[in-house]
């Protein structure tokens, strides 16, 4: 669930508020997002893609709260992690989507699941 | 037309100085932008209608399509013998209930349409040099299809949640009406020639990644208006993910090894009965797994094919490919299992007339047959559906003789209590559709007396929500929606004494030929199943199930 938004990164745009899809957030009046309903977080990272700042923290956990500090998430050097693999932005050049390789996987996983069945057989006939 | 959102607007801005309901008119009304929604609208504004898409969320990072990556089922036209042996495939693995023509129209659909969205997506090119159109990352896919809805002059109303559907005098459909989430909970008002129902499927609130939002309305509104479900005794699909994740994308999982509690490995061969398999082991305690099988450059490349899918494990501090992690599964209810409101053609007409579904909201069984769509033929079929949905609203629009009359709203459930009002417990509600609809021993290993059992709870908590609640909320119309969607499957699956495909049966494992039909369901106060296409094995009156 969405756990902190960086009060030094953000710039108070409005987007995390908009594209949240369980309407999470709210603005605050201070100017900054509120974590106005965390327990209907669901979980999607969507909040992080849209965010530019790269102010937001989603933790992986949806079926519990994290307890996390600015401080470390700050340390951690994986604030905008997901956008920047998503080649979203500044970063479209330097990650190329590579989706495509997903039927590549399973392709393979199906040849090395034939594969070891038919060595599991034949190694009973023996 | 009046101003309404549809650009990105901060929200302090959209803000209305005055609570009165907005009032909108159409050609043709989308409810729901996920990839179905937005793919009926861009249709439809192609075909010349003036269209408006109301999303409960964003357009664009909502539905199910969002935070995935959809593959799409994709097979050149050439040469033709490819087609049909992808068709021959299907027909077999489906088990009676798939049908040819249907899936030959949404391959082609899919084959002339996805590409049309390379204007504002960027299809990957592979090592080879070859764009790959059949493989799409969901945030920058549902990203791209809003660019595309808004290109055609589409009014998108975010957060603009649809409650009820408004019919006219003589029963056909006009038009919705909801609410403005972010806007002070204003209600609105949308007057169409014809509405497209794309509001996704439901996973019963499962931690399926992305489906929160999913809570079945859309069967709701269309059962309201008079349409019947089919396939719902299918909702028995489960995806894995890490415990406590919502990261069901399962392409990793391909190679995964498999341990228990104590450390031993188990047994559990990549294949289709994997699931089952794994399901059985979580019952008799914790699994974990490894996916240090994962080849050297896949796991190279990982976090460029399903950015989301490391992320986790690297926020938790784990190696996936040298550490064992613990797993579970979560329920896909419709989204990857195949009910829905049964439709009559591939054009998501429904028996109601001006009302067409499309995508997870339409039963995908002739194309998907008794087993999950997922993989494939679902986006193949929320994409096609939905531009065959958006064409034909159109036509349906066009000539509906408009005539000023007063529409008819018809949302019972928590909207219009049956009974004496009173405050309904959403929170139980959603706690308990929850408890009956996920453990395996309920939903994935079926018997006719759980199912019983099942049924008595969701009946009550039906007659609670249908007699009492009348806050009219979002949250107590998705309670009805859930409790609604839950009924049908479970009475479907009641009926179905037999074992097929994803429906699986401990008390009649085999298959029954007399049952290789479609059953359909349908009623909100009484519970009706029968048979789609009688068999000369079995009467109608047979599968005939009251609550
Ligand atoms: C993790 C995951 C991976 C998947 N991978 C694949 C794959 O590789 N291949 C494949 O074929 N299929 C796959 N699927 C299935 C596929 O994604 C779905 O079948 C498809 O997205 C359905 O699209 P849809 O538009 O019908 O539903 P959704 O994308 O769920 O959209 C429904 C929309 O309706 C909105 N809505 C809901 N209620 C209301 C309301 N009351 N008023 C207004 N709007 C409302 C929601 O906010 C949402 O935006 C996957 C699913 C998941 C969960
Ligand atoms: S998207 Fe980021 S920068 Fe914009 S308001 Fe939200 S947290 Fe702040
Ligand atoms: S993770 Fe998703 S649901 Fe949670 S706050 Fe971010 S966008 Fe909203």
């Amino acid at each position: 669930m969405i756990e902190l938004v960086v009060e030094e990164r953000c710039t108070d745009c409005g987007a995390c508020i908009e594209v949240c899809p369980a309407n999470v957030l709210e603005p605050g009046r201070a100017g900054l997002p509120v974590l106005a309903r965390v327990e209907d977080c669901q979980t999607c990272f969507m909040c992080e893609l849209y965010c530019r700042a790269d102010a937001i923290y989603v933790a992986p956990d949806c079926d519990r709260r994290v307890a996390v500090t600015e401080a470390e998430v700050l340390a951690s050097g994986r604030l905008g992690q997901y956008r920047k693999h998503s080649g979203w932005d500044e970063w479209a050049e330097r990650f190329p989507n590579e989706q495509w390789l997903m039927e590549t996987v399973f392709r393979r996983a199906g040849e090395a699941a034939a594969k070891a069945k038919a060595e599991r057989l034949a190694a009973a006939k023996e | 037309m009046p101003e309404c959102g549809c650009t990105i607007a901060r929200r302090r801005k959209v803000v209305s100085s005055s609570l009165e309901e907005l009032s909108l008119t159409a050609d043709v009304l989308i409810v729901g932008g996920g990839m179905a929604g937005a793919w009926a609208a861009t249709s439809a504004a192609q075909a010349g209608a003036k269209v408006v898409l109301a999303d409960k969320a964003y357009c664009g990072t909502s539905g199910v399509t969002a935070a995935a990556g959809p593959g799409h089922w994709w097979v050149p036209p050439d040469p033709p013998a490819a087609r049909d042996a992808a068709v021959a495939n299907r027909i077999d693995a489906g088990l009676g209930l798939g049908e040819a023509e249907w899936m030959y129209r949404i391959l082609d659909q899919t084959w002339r349409t996805l590409p049309t969205l390379a204007r504002y997506y960027k299809f990957g090119v592979d090592d080879e040099g070859r764009v790959n159109h059949r493989a799409v990352r969901g945030p920058e896919y549902m990203r791209a299809l809003r660019q595309e809805v808004l290109s055609h002059g589409v009014t998108i109303l975010d957060h603009s949640p649809v409650l009820e559907l408004l019919a006219r005098s003589d029963g056909s459909i006009g038009g919705a009406r909801g609410l403005r989430r972010q806007d002070g909970g204003r209600s609105y008002w949308v007057e169409a020639g014809a509405v497209v129902l794309a509001a996704g499927g439901t996973s019963f609130l499962s931690h399926l990644l992305g489906s929160h939002t999913n809570t079945g309305d859309g069967y709701l509104m269309a059962a309201e208006a008079g349409a019947e479900m089919s396939g719902m005794e299918f909702t028995a699909a489960y995806t894995i993910a890490p415990a406590h994740s919502t990261m069901t994308r399962s392409m990793a999982y391909s190679f995964a090894t498999y341990y228990d509690a104590e450390g031993r490995q188990l047994d559990l061969p990549f294949g289709p009965d994997q699931t089952i398999h794994l399901a059985r082991a979580l019952q008799r305690g914790p699994v974990y797994c490894s996916l240090h099988r994962l080849p050297d450059d896949i796991k190279a490349r990982l976090h460029t094919i399903s950015p989301n899918v490391p992320l986790v494990f690297d926020r938790w501090g784990i190696d996936p490919y040298r550490d064992r992690f613990e797993v579970t599964l979560h329920n896909d209810g419709t989204i990857r299992g195949i009910g829905g409101v049964r439709v009559h053609d591939t054009d998501g007409a429904t028996s109601v007339r001006g009302l067409f579904v499309a995508g997870d909201n339409a039963s995908r069984e002739k194309v998907a047959g008794a087993i999950s769509g997922g993989g494939n033929v679902n986006s193949a079929w929320a994409l096609s559906s939905g531009v065959f949905a958006g064409r034909a609203a159109t036509r349906v629009a066009r000539s509906a003789a408009r005539r000023v009359e007063r529409l008819r709203p018809l949302g019972r459930a928590g909207l219009r209590p049956g009974g004496r009002p009173q405050t309904v417990d959403v929170a139980a509600i959603r706690s308990s559709v929850r408890a009956e609809m996920h453990p395996f021993d309920k939903n994935l290993f079926r018997t006719g007396p759980g199912l019983a059992a099942s049924s008595r709870v969701i009946d009550d908590l039906w007659r609670d929500v249908a007699e009492h609640g009348h806050a009219g909320t979002l949250a107590l119309r998705e309670a009805a929606a859930l409790v609604a969607t839950a009924r049908w499957s479970v009475a479907t699956a009641a009926a179905r004494n037999e074992s097929r495909g994803l429906h699986r049966r401990e008390d009649f494992p085999a298959q029954d030929p007399g049952l290789a039909a479609r059953l359909l369901s349908g009623g909100l106060d009484r519970i009706r199943v029968s048979l789609d296409r009688p068999s000369p094995a079995t009467r109608p009156d047979q599968l005939e199930a009251a609550s």
